[in-house]
């Protein structure tokens, strides 16, 4: 027990360092999580964030470093002394049990007494529009239904940490949508502090206090969403926010400053920014009729409220998205003029960190 | 068109039907009807006699010991068998150093013939230089036991060969059956606070339990079928003590020739083994709807 912890912090991982025999699934990782916050572990499949979910549920022992909660270390505790519950991907619903024994699996093994046992799974089968259903097996459920009896089993722990495994990945896109409304919405009035792990952008950003981007075992980013939308670290973080991401582009020097790969004719950053790469964001780009980066659409994908427009840039195979509300599928071949917004993200070619902007960016394109 | 398509189906049927029919119907249908007739000797041919058989049957002293006998037989070797078939599938399945050598070793029994297992069991229970006594000697310091000679111990040691046979074999549906359960339900359970032994009760064995209920039936059939070590080894000896039902109608049928009898012996063990069958489709019935 450290003082250093102080009240903050629900969740602090020190160093946190995961082998499977000679391969490293996660380097070091610190993370420090707020009592309340929901914190989504967001990455690539294989990046290491279910590792890292198994770790803090005590699945999976730490090959170093230490996990705190609430100050308690619990490195070295088996999964049920914890004080987390969990949520699996597939739901780990015992198939022989009924939904109410399903939800009370857990306190019956506790010995929690039986009269707050049923009182509490009356309260949670009620929170989670369960209560018609309590004598159904789980093969008898929908899907949707299936991920509601694990999220009552999770909740009625009433465990201050709850940890959850890509829950909604086996959802339809319209149910995905509702569930992840719902479950913000119980995290903040149980006041739970939640660990969500996906792979899906959009959940993260829509659902999270703070977003730890992950690739490759390391922490890409550890920001709150609208740090990360706005400032991403590093190149990976720009290409993985966003829908559509923000698209990257070479920069060289070209007279009168840096200028697109293969279009030096139209400088677009002042000249210490070649050699970097660019990022915008493709909502900011938008054909004009005035003068612009000439380009010429390659592809359009219609979304209804709006359309992306897929454009190459210059000779050199460079190519930008551009967002633009109301439906503008141009066939390609089309020539567009694109209209650029001010200097914002600069990534390193090298390693891939944001660069800070020139101190003086005067307006291009 | 109609004929063309019951011809058809008749030719589908056919070798099954077959098959079926000669080994299987014919052969109930023939014995019933044996055994309502006497046995035919020399010049006297078979005549009808009704339930005189079975009446004889009911007053027959060794009949209703070797039921005894099987009845004791299969409620000893059925739960023996099927506790340790599962007490080795857990330990098996366990993350333990020769696991492939332990599943192999457990198995061997199974695909060993009975006839060889009967002899070397033969050996082992000889008195005074048998393992077996080797072992109670050594442990107890007991003196030579005639194993397999004396009344009080022979049903035992018949008992003991079946449950060593058939153990094995359950082993493998048992080490299947946990195969398929899936890890994350143990972690699911570990999350939740449930001790071993929690788990065990209230996760793997329902979860085992269509399989368990495959075994029973399969370990009760057996236990009025597997008889082969009892005839290599005592004959039902000494004195009917390890006689069985199906040992009986062999000594009746092919030792005194009283085929009649031996018939209607046969048809009670056929009713007992179609009530088991019964019993196992109820159950079946019942308790697989899951998954």
């Amino acid at each position: 027990m450290s003082i250093t912890d102080g009240p903050g912090a629900a969740i602090r991982l020190d160093a946190v360092r995961k082998q499977f025999g000679d391969t490293v699934a996660l380097h070091n990782i610190d993370i420090t999580a707020a009592p309340g916050s929901l914190i989504v572990l967001l990455g690539p499949s294989g990046c290491g964030k279910s590792t890292l979910l198994r770790v803090l549920a005590g699945l999976e022992a730490a090959s170093s470093g230490s996990v705190h909660f609430a100050g308690r270390d619990v490195t070295a505790l088996p999964p049920a002394a914890r004080g987390v519950s969990m949520v699996f991907q597939s739901y780990a619903l015992f198939p022989h049990l009924d939904v109410a024994e399903n939800i009370l699996f857990g306190l019956r093994a506790r010995k929690v007494p039986r009269a707050e046992r049923d009182a509490r799974l009356t309260r949670t089968a009620a929170m989670l529009g369960l209560a018609s259903l309590l004598e159904r097996r789980p093969a008898q459920l929908s899907g949707g239904q299936q991920q509601r009896v694990a999220l009552a089993r999770a909740i009625v722990a009433e465990a201050p940490v709850c940890l959850m495994d890509e829950p909604l990945s086996n959802l339809d896109a319209k149910l995905r949508a509702e569930m992840r409304a719902e479950i913000r919405a119980l995290q903040q009035r149980l006041g739970l502090t939640m660990v969500y792990v996906t792979h899906d952008q959009v959940e993260a950003m829509s659902m999270a206090d703070q977003v730890v981007l992950m690739r490759e075992g390391r922490v890409e980013q550890d920001a709150t969403p609208a740090e990360l939308y706005a400032r991403p670290a590093t190149a990976f973080a720009a290409g993985f926010i966003g829908t559509p991401p923000m698209s990257l582009l070479r920069l060289q020097a070209a007279p009168g400053g840096a200028a697109i790969a293969g279009a030096p004719e139209h400088p677009v950053a002042p000249a210490e920014a070649a050699g970097a790469m660019l990022g915008l964001r493709p909502e900011d780009v938008a054909p004009t009729d005035g003068p612009g980066l000439p380009a010429i659409v390659s592809g359009a994908e219609f979304l209804g409220a709006e359309t992306v427009l897929r454009c190459a840039v210059g000779t050199a195979g460079e190519t930008l998205q551009a967002r633009i509300p109301g439906n503008h599928a141009l066939p390609a071949g089309t020539a567009v003029r694109l209209r650029l917004p001010p200097l914002a993200h600069l990534f390193s070619s090298a390693t891939g960190q944001r660069l800070p902007l020139p101190s003086h960016a005067p307006t291009f394109a | 068109m109609r004929g063309r398509a019951t011809l058809h189906a008749w030719l589908m049927l056919g070798p099954a039907m077959l098959l079926l029919v000669a080994f299987t119907h014919y052969p109930v249908v023939a014995t019933l009807w044996h055994s309502l007739f006497s046995t035919p000797r020399g010049a006297r041919p078979a005549r009808f006699v009704g339930v005189e058989n079975y009446a004889a049957l009911a007053d027959d002293p060794v009949f209703w010991q070797a039921l005894s006998n099987n009845l004791l037989y299969a409620l000893g070797t059925v739960p023996l068998s099927i506790g340790l078939a599962l007490a080795m599938a857990l330990w098996v399945n366990g993350r333990i150093a020769g696991r492939a050598a332990l599943r192999v070793a457990y198995f061997t029994p199974t695909v060993l013939p009975m006839i060889a297992v009967a002899n070397l069991w033969l050996f082992f229970y000889t008195p005074d230089y048998g393992l077996v006594d080797r072992i109670t000697g050594f442990l107890f310091g007991w003196g030579p036991t005639n194993w397999i000679g004396s009344q009080e111990t022979a049903l035992g040691a018949m008992m003991a060969i079946a449950v060593w046979k058939e153990a094995g074999f359950f082993m493998i549906f048992y080490l299947a059956a946990l195969q398929a359960i899936p890890p994350v339900l143990y972690e699911a359970a570990s999350v939740e606070g449930a001790s071993r032994f929690t788990v065990f009760r209230r996760v793997t064995l329902p979860l085992l339990g269509p399989t368990t209920l495959f075994i029973a039936v399969n370990a009760l059939i057996n236990g009025f079928r597997l008889v082969d070590h009892i005839i290599v080894m005592t004959h039902g000896g000494p004195d009917n003590a390890t006689a069985l039902l199906l040992t009986y109608i062999y000594e009746v049928g092919f030792r005194f020739w009283d085929t009649a009898q031996a018939s209607a012996l046969t048809m009670v063990l056929l009713l007992i083994l179609a009530l088991v069958a019964l019993a196992q489709f109820t159950l079946l019935g019942r308790r697989t709807h899951y998954r």
